[in-house]
């Protein structure tokens, strides 16, 4: 038998930045945050900032990614990534930093930080991923659960009469952030467009521009219960109807004024 | 805003808050992070005035939370960064608090008591004693200087970065609202030129040296024995600091009948009524706790071990008095409580009380 040599077998891609140690990573089969992690990482690689990040990790399923790069991290509380990330830009305006969060990190309880980072434009990049729920803590409602479905807070489905609509976190930043902003929807469904978000979020700010602001549409299957196909089915078209894909955002429409 | 410089000893006469503003530049501080809430308000306005002259930074957050979790991140970046607040602000901070704790983040707050709870009253009181020692979902691994005077408020302020990064526990200085606002002369001074060391920072994360180690700083951990690990490792760190910074003041303890227990500006009111006591005779003492935490719990027990009653005066409804109960339990002093929630306590007040025993 012909001997198997190592550039005979096809070898995962993986980004350079990732940390070998800890992987393979810890999130369910399925999960979208490693896909937007992956994103996250090839940009980190082609834009060769390994070493200027400061990556900040929420709690909800995001802290699993704590360790998840070869790079600077910090992990903090729920909804207190935006802060923390914000005072070391504040304190040190060298740093790359991201704070990447789940949607109730953003949009729930921090989203006074969100918001306020948004309105004075903080140099930062936000990297949220939207998967429609409460993930870490077992499928609770989500301020981004859709009309009508179900989680283990609204068993019979999310009545809008009682809960609001769900929360359209790019069109808030976009609507409340100064000059200079980047702010982006993406979905793991299109992952050269999402990487291409993410890295136009991080050169903008390296440019030292404005905030940059990313949501990422992600999947959840094991709260949702969904198999590979209603997963995708999901992701594609429940979300994206919902949720519009697409730049809101550029930094380049304010100088083409 | 009076016109003083930092240039070796200044004699000036200021309000408490613009004291704390001084003594951060003091300490040479790179970045305040704050939020308004009264009666701190005019740290943050003296050092927006101060701060642009040093070169130093200032960020008005969204709330308290915020200003606690952006102090975070500037102290992890290794600059010296501070924040100050009161009552519900305090109660914020709190969660930023227990994260330094876990972490080892070498945070400084500065508390300026209001009266609590809750809203409350803008003016004065002690009620925060035990939450900014123990105000957490940890075991309060932290170090607190209460101040009596406007000197030691500089003087602790900044001792407080000082022990802040040697011990890299979070620090509060821990005053009230007669502190902040009223006005008393003190020196303020440059710290080299008074033999006073800055201990250094360092980064903890983004630092950008060619072929650096990586960092990854977590404050979650898997199971219960991992947790266990690093709670005893900071509880030994906190037990074999606190005998180096636990501090205390003593006078006329060792004769006394009857001595006094008292933090703070309370413990003013309580000189002068040593003075007036032992000028008629009586055998009086104070023990006044400058690190309410860690406690001077032996050395309070030492220091009451004769008297016959132990009178502890606070502005506030026993929290100092369950403090002082733990370190003299089993003592045969009689502890007489004197606990006014709120409102100040004056020499005559101690005076009446004395001669009520
Ligand atoms: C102050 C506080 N409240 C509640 C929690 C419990 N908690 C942990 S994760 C989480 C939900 C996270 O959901 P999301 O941010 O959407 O991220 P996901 O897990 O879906 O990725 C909650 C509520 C907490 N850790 N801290
Ligand atoms: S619970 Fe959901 S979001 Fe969390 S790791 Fe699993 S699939 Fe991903």
């Amino acid at each position: 038998m012909q001997e198997l040599k190592e550039n005979n077998v096809l070898q995962p891609a993986m980004p350079e930045c990732w940390n070998e140690e800890t992987k393979p990573h810890k999130f369910c089969p399925g999960c979208g945050h490693g896909i937007i992690l992956k994103a996250l990482g090839e940009v980190i690689d082609e834009l060769d900032i390994k070493d200027k990040i400061v990556f900040g990790c929420d709690i909800g399923c995001s802290l699993l990614s704590w360790d998840f790069f070869a790079c600077d991290s910090v992990q903090t509380h729920h909804g207190r990534t935006t802060p923390v990330i914000t005072g070391m830009k504040r304190a040190n305006t060298d740093i790359v930093g991201i704070a990447y969060m789940g949607d109730g990190g953003g949009y729930a309880i921090g989203s006074q930080h969100l918001f306020n980072a948004a309105v004075r434009g903080e140099k930062i990049t936000i990297i949220l991923c939207n998967n429609c729920n409460y993930g870490m803590t077992g499928g609770q409602m989500a301020p981004t659960t859709l009309p009508g479905m179900k989680t283990e807070t609204s068993p019979y489905g999310r009545d809008v009469e009682q809960t609001g609509y769900p929360t359209k976190g790019p069109e808030m930043v976009a609507a409340v952030a100064p000059e200079g902003a980047y702010v982006a929807r993406g979905t793991i469904a299109n992952v050269r467009q999402l990487k291409g978000f993410i890295k136009k979020a991080l050169e903008n700010q390296i440019a030292g521009n404005g905030i940059s602001f990313v949501e990422c549409l992600s999947s959840c299957p094991t709260n949702w219960r969904t198999n590979a196909k209603q997963t995708w089915e999901f992701v594609e078209k429940d979300m994206a109807q919902y949720f519009k894909v697409g730049e809101l955002r550029t930094p380049q429409a304010k100088e083409g004024k | 805003m009076a016109e003083v410089s930092l240039q070796g000893e200044q004699r000036v006469f200021m309000t408490g808050n613009e004291v704390v503003a001084w003594a951060a530049v003091a300490a040479k501080v790179d970045i305040m992070y704050g939020y308004p809430i009264t009666p701190q308000n005019e740290i943050m306005h003296y050092w927006t005035r101060l701060a642009p002259k040093y070169g130093k930074r200032f960020l008005q957050t969204e709330d308290e939370i915020s200003a606690g979790f952006t102090m975070l991140g500037g102290v992890m970046t290794g600059r010296k960064s501070f924040t100050a607040t009161a009552g519900p602000g305090n109660v914020l901070m709190q969660e930023s608090a227990v994260m330094a704790e876990m972490m080892r983040l070498p945070a400084v707050y500065v508390i300026q008591q209001r009266g609590g709870p809750s809203t409350a009253t803008v003016i004065y009181a002690q009620q925060e004693l035990t939450l900014t020692c123990f105000g957490g979902n940890g075991e309060g691994h932290r170090i607190v200087y209460s101040t009596a005077t406007h000197q030691e408020l500089f003087d602790y302020t900044l001792k407080a970065f000082n022990a802040a990064w040697t011990y890299r526990f979070p620090t509060f200085v821990l005053g009230d609202g007669y502190q902040a606002k009223m006005r008393e002369p003190l020196t303020i001074y440059d710290a080299e030129s008074k033999g006073v060391k800055l201990v250094p920072t360092e980064p903890m994360v983004g630092e950008f040296k060619p072929g650096k180690q990586f960092r990854h700083l977590r404050n979650t951990y898997n199971t219960e024995e991992e947790l266990y690990e690093v709670v005893m490792a900071n509880q030994r760190d906190w037990d074999a600091m606190a005998p180096k910074v636990v501090e205390w003041f003593e006078k006329d303890c060792q004769d006394a009948d009857v001595v006094f227990v008292c933090h703070g500006v309370v413990s003013r009111a309580a000189m002068g009524a040593i003075d007036e006591l032992r000028a008629q005779g009586k055998k009086v003492g104070l023990f006044r706790p400058i690190t309410v935490r860690p406690f001077p719990e032996k050395q309070l027990a030492d220091a009451v071990k004769n008297a016959k009653k132990v009178v502890v005066a606070e502005s506030a409804y026993g929290q100092l008095l369950k403090m002082v109960q733990v370190a003299v339990c089993g003592g045969k002093a009689e502890i007489v409580p004197m606990l006014r929630p709120g409102i100040g306590i004056t020499t005559e007040e101690l005076v009446e009380e004395y001669n009520k025993l």
